[in-house]
């Protein structure tokens, strides 16, 4: 069974066309020496009910999706109205290719130009690109392009960024001129202003910083933008929890040149890490230099409006060695349901969310901090993640609530030595007020 | 088509003495080539250059191609209106599309680029 | 048919369509203190849910699709997406499981990625895959940083990557990204690469061929074995854009064509949904003297079951957060499984038949650079039709009004009005033959009626659009007052 359609009348007719006596023949070309000898080790071709039941065994061993999980880093449950998945399932979305052919493509460009938009009025900058494939590489891909535009050696990056994302960027930039700092965090969890300012200077391309950060706190971007541009150096945001844009101070509005983030709250499930969606956007001044695809509106010949591809010669498929990215597939998919997500949820439902977010994340943050050996580790404000100190008793914790079917957070240890005794906890609107009393309850429990 | 009192190059820039300096652009070819001009870099005032050196890079929608210097010298003066209107680029490739001027360093590179003619010949030979 | 608005033409304040349960905990202020609140989104949309279900649905009537259209995009293997694929996706064990949930919980997840690179391995004949890239072009950077990896750990790093003119753009764009030089490796009559060119260019300061098989022009690159002895001699690596394994899948491996670093598209070869331009996946395969280098993490097997191993010295570290496109790989593999060795054969071999079928009945109408045999794909020109002023685009154009999707234009860079034909297997005779009229009824039009075809197209949503003010004038987003 492999999708053909072409019935035993049709191949011989399109042999005798082609003028051959089988198909064996079109393959002449290739030696001898690299044909497959024997039928590839594979199962026996599955019927489509014998695929189901087989995949909802392998489904089946995930024990997670049962568990009452407190872990965000990067990975949000949130609310998915189901319009998003009934929108974005029709064929006419998941089926064809990037717009390259406008006429026949407008549903696509103009969701982008729409997607684009929102993504400007989110992040508070003037463009926006049609999507990059996660938070990390699109923090990457900012920080590529502020040395672009800056040209100087230097990057200075939030050591409270999240561990992946400077990864990331660090294997992006190995073989560039690029050396890559870390700016380290305070008592309050926020980037620390006096390193920042000890090494801040004329040889900075750019400071790259994460809001909400990797352990929740909320940063001073006023201030952290107003020492980068005191140096000529550009501000690089990064969101990786973009429902807080919902009710935060945009990025923009703060001074970023370019903001750089994941939309996988935006309409997409945890689904293990993928597909998920990043997103940029930049000042005005700075579209030259700006990777990924744009859709643009423009008019027909008959004076209709419509939308394109534009501003194609940063690509590669154009400009090749010298693009200002090598993507070429995005996320499209991915960024056509962040936008039937936020177009659904408006403006009220985003804020609604972004709110809830805060006061259960706060509640959960009060009721931990009664417990008796824990302590909340950062002063700083919260979105809907925070950190919470465990007294040396953090792996107890873990492997007894794990036993009770519960996820309480992330442990640190891994990513922060010197945090060894802590984790990052997440409390969405997903979670109801006894779900985060059944967490409390638990933990006080396993500490006693 | 080719003003004769022009100097070609094989990269398709033409220049043209004035006095000391030469004005340099690219010809009805090349933008032909290129179809409708969007956008345009130009060098800064006072760079200096060497021959076939990348002047800039000329965008149309669809292609990106490097402008080189015929002749080495340095620039005072480019076109800075082209980049409000690159079309000029397409309409009066020869004229108003002019893109920089060059003071010129050593006059005998000129005996290496084309006459009118030549570059007509060189020009029908690609066989566009 | 009339113009689906913009979404905030149909914004109104008051105006819902979601709600949230109420909040349930109790409201504190303490929690907004301290933090930075924004004003209002100036015109975020506000509109009902009925007025978002229209909005998306009308629109999604302006384009065309694989799921209603012929759609040959050369390069792009647009085959048909199996429908089942999109509801083993979406069983809730993956949709619901994080990334960063403990091993034991999400062992049907680590099964799903270990069995894929198992198949994987099977059909290419590598030793080792990694399945974070996101798509081929990043598939094509993580493969060229691991071939820097490699080098520089045996202490020679090297400067310079191969690569043919014909190549696609993706791949000397991530070679510059590796930090690479590029040169461009030279092409014969044949559209092949040149042996000689290649004896004289590769050096020690080399540190790959990238290469295409079958090439861009659906061509198979015989003299393989060869160009490989002539890259390893000088101590260099061979890196193979997949892309087109719709040609050699279940036939022929890449392993034995001494491939050492390849990457392949799940959402050409494998039929995952293009999604209108992602989500792929770019799944990187290599010989066992890569394997140090993959990116991290990667799956083993433990006495726990199956495990995700950080601990790898040598890697070239994460290219991406979390595993990759986790739910695009669900379907790839839910793919294999119903295809089985079989099924891929077949694939290979009806996609080889039906572009050659295409082939021989425009030879003659349309202008064909290289004679040379082609597999699945073949790359005619505009060249006849060029006499009577008629252009790659305009044919493109006037394609639409025949209700076809047109081929991919002006690519690769080697055939000037190139139009690139792929139709995969999974199209019928039927769809074939109506794709074959049309383009023989535009090549008449082309020299009876050439305007028709330069106007083209006529029926569309949209006609003609003026790419170039929106280049000089980008308009990029819709703003409040216009």
């Amino acid at each position: 069974m492999s999708y053909v359609s072409l019935s035993d009348d049709d191949r011989k007719a399109m042999l005798s066309a082609v003028g051959i006596a089988s198909v064996d023949e079109l393959f002449c070309c290739i030696p001898d020496e690299i044909r497959v000898k024997r039928d590839l080790d594979l199962p026996a071709p599955m019927a489509e009910p014998e695929l189901v039941r087989h995949f909802q065994g392998i489904a089946a061993k995930n024990k997670a999706p049962d568990t009452l999980s407190f872990l965000g880093a990067g990975a949000y449950p949130h609310c998915i109205p189901y319009v998003v998945d009934y929108l974005s399932a029709r064929g006419e979305f998941i089926s064809p290719y990037t717009p390259y052919q406008p006429e026949v493509s407008q549903g696509t460009l103009q969701i982008t130009f729409e997607y684009q938009t929102l993504i400007c009025q989110l992040t508070g900058l003037e463009i926006a690109n049609a999507s990059l494939y996660e938070g990390a590489s699109a923090a990457a891909e900012a920080v590529l392009m502020a040395h672009r535009l800056k040209n100087k050696p230097k990057v200075l990056i939030a050591a409270a960024a999240h561990p992946d994302y400077r990864k990331v960027v660090g294997t992006y930039v190995k073989d560039l001129p690029v050396r890559v700092e870390e700016i380290g965090y305070g008592a309050s969890g926020g980037l620390d202003l006096d390193d920042l300012e000890r090494k801040i200077d004329s040889e900075t391309s750019a400071i790259v910083c994460q809001s909400p950060n990797f352990f929740g706190i909320v940063e001073n971007l006023d201030r952290i933008g107003e020492l980068a541009h005191a140096h000529q150096a550009l501000f690089v945001v990064v969101v990786a929890e973009a429902a807080s844009l919902g009710i935060l101070k945009s990025p923009g509005a703060s001074g970023a040149d370019i903001v750089a983030g994941e939309g996988q709250s935006f309409g997409l499930p945890l689904g293990f890490g993928g597909p998920y969606l990043g997103f940029m956007s930049c000042r005005k001044e700075f579209v030259r230099q700006f990777p990924g695809r744009i859709a643009g509106e423009t008019k027909d010949i008959e004076g209709r409006r419509g939308f394109v591809l534009t501003l194609s010669t940063r690509e590669q498929h154009i400009r090749r060695e010298k693009a200002t990215s090598n993507i070429c597939s995005n996320q499209a998919w991915c960024a056509l349901r962040a936008a039937i997500f936020l177009e659904t949820l408006g403006r009220e439902g985003l804020r609604q969310m972004a709110f809830q977010n805060i006061q259960k994340a706060n509640y959960a943050l009060d009721r931990l901090s009664e417990i008796p050996g824990l302590r909340r580790k950062f002063a700083g404000p919260v979105f809907n993640e925070f950190v919470v100190e465990f007294g040396g008793r953090w792996p107890e914790v873990e492997s007894a609530l794990l036993k009770q079917g519960v996820v309480a957070g992330l442990g640190l240890a891994p990513y922060y030595p010197r945090l060894e005794d802590c984790a990052l906890v997440c409390v969405t609107e997903t979670h109801q007020k006894e779900d985060i009393d059944k967490l409390a309850g638990l933990v006080k429990e396993a500490l006693r | 088509m080719y003003p004769s009192d022009f100097y070609y190059s094989k990269d398709h820039e033409w220049v043209k003495i004035v006095g000391d300096t030469v004005v340099m652009g690219i010809t009805d070819f090349a933008q032909k080539q290129l179809g409708d001009v969007v956008y345009i870099e130009l060098p800064a005032v006072g760079a200096d250059l060497s021959v076939h050196q990348t002047v800039g890079v000329v965008e149309s929608v669809k292609a990106v191609s490097d402008i080189y210097s015929p002749i080495s010298g340095q620039v005072t003066e480019v076109n800075a209106a082209l980049n409000d209107t690159p079309e000029t680029l397409n309409q009066d490739p020869h004229g108003k599309g002019w893109i920089l001027r060059l003071t010129i360093k050593d006059k005998s590179e000129l005996e290496n680029l084309l006459s009118a003619s030549e570059y007509e010949k060189f020009v029908e030979g690609l066989g566009a | 048919m009339s113009r689906e608005p913009l979404i905030f033409e149909k914004s109104a304040p008051g105006k819902t369509a979601f709600k949230l349960p109420a909040l349930d905990v109790p409201e504190s202020p303490a929690g907004l203190n301290g933090l930075p609140l924004r004003e209002e989104i100036a015109g975020f949309p506000q509109v009902s849910e009925i007025e978002v279900v229209r909005h998306f649905t009308r629109l999604s009537q302006t384009n065309f699709c694989i799921d209603t259209n012929f759609y040959p995009l050369g390069s792009c293997t647009m085959k048909y997406n199996p429908k089942i694929n999109e509801k083993i996706a979406a069983l809730n064990g993956f949709l619901a499981s994080h990334p960063l949930a403990p091993a034991a919980l999400v062992q049907g997840n680590l099964e799903v990625l270990k069995t894929l690179e198992d198949y994987l391995m099977e059909i290419t004949g590598l030793d080792a895959f990694t399945l974070q890239p996101a798509a081929g072009a990043h598939g094509e950077l993580t493969g060229m940083m691991l071939i820097r990896a490699y080098l520089s750990d045996r202490g020679e790093p090297r400067q310079v990557v191969l690569i043919p003119d014909s190549a696609h753009g993706t791949n000397p764009s991530s070679a510059h990204l590796c930090g690479y030089r590029v040169q461009e490796a030279r092409s014969n009559e044949s559209g092949t690469i040149d042996l000689a060119a290649l004896e004289s260019q590769m050096t020690e300061d080399v540190a790959a061929l990238m290469i295409t098989n079958p090439n861009t022009l659906g061509v198979f690159e015989s003299d393989i074995l060869r160009v490989a002895e002539i890259v390893h001699a000088k101590g260099g690596l061979v890196y193979m854009d997949g892309a087109n394994m719709n040609a050699l899948i279940g036939k022929f491996l890449p392993g034995d064509m001494g491939i050492d670093v390849l990457h392949l598209n799940l959402h050409k070869t494998f039929s995952t949904p293009h999604g209108s331009g992602g989500p792929g996946s770019g799944p990187v395969g290599v010989k066992s003297g890569l394997k140090p280098y993959l990116p991290v993490p990667v799956v083993e097997k433990t006495d726990g079951g199956w495990a995700l191993d950080y601990d790898r010295p040598k890697s070239i570290g994460r290219v991406r957060s979390f595993h990759g496109n986790f739910l695009v790989m669900v379907k790839a593999l839910a793919y294999i499984l119903t295809l089985g060795a079989a099924g891929l054969k077949e694939l290979a071999e009806t996609a080889v038949l039906n572009a050659n079928y295409i082939r021989k009945s425009l030879e003659g109408v349309y202008h064909l650079k290289y004679s040379s045999p082609t597999l699945h794909e073949c790359v005619f020109s505009d060249k006849f039709q060029k006499e009577h002023g008629v252009q790659n685009i305009d044919i493109a154009k006037r394609l639409i009004d025949y209700g076809l999707h047109p081929p991919t234009m002006s690519f690769p860079l080697v055939v000037p009005g190139a139009l690139m034909i792929e139709p995969t297997e999974t199209e019928s005779k039927r769809d074939l033959d109506e794709f074959i009229q049309a383009m023989k009824a535009i090549a008449r039009e082309a020299a009876e009626t050439p305007d028709i075809v330069k106007s083209a197209p006529h029926n569309s949503y949209v006609r003609r659009l003026d790419e170039t003010a929106a280049a000089r004038n980008p308009v990029l987003r819709w703003e409040e007052g216009e």
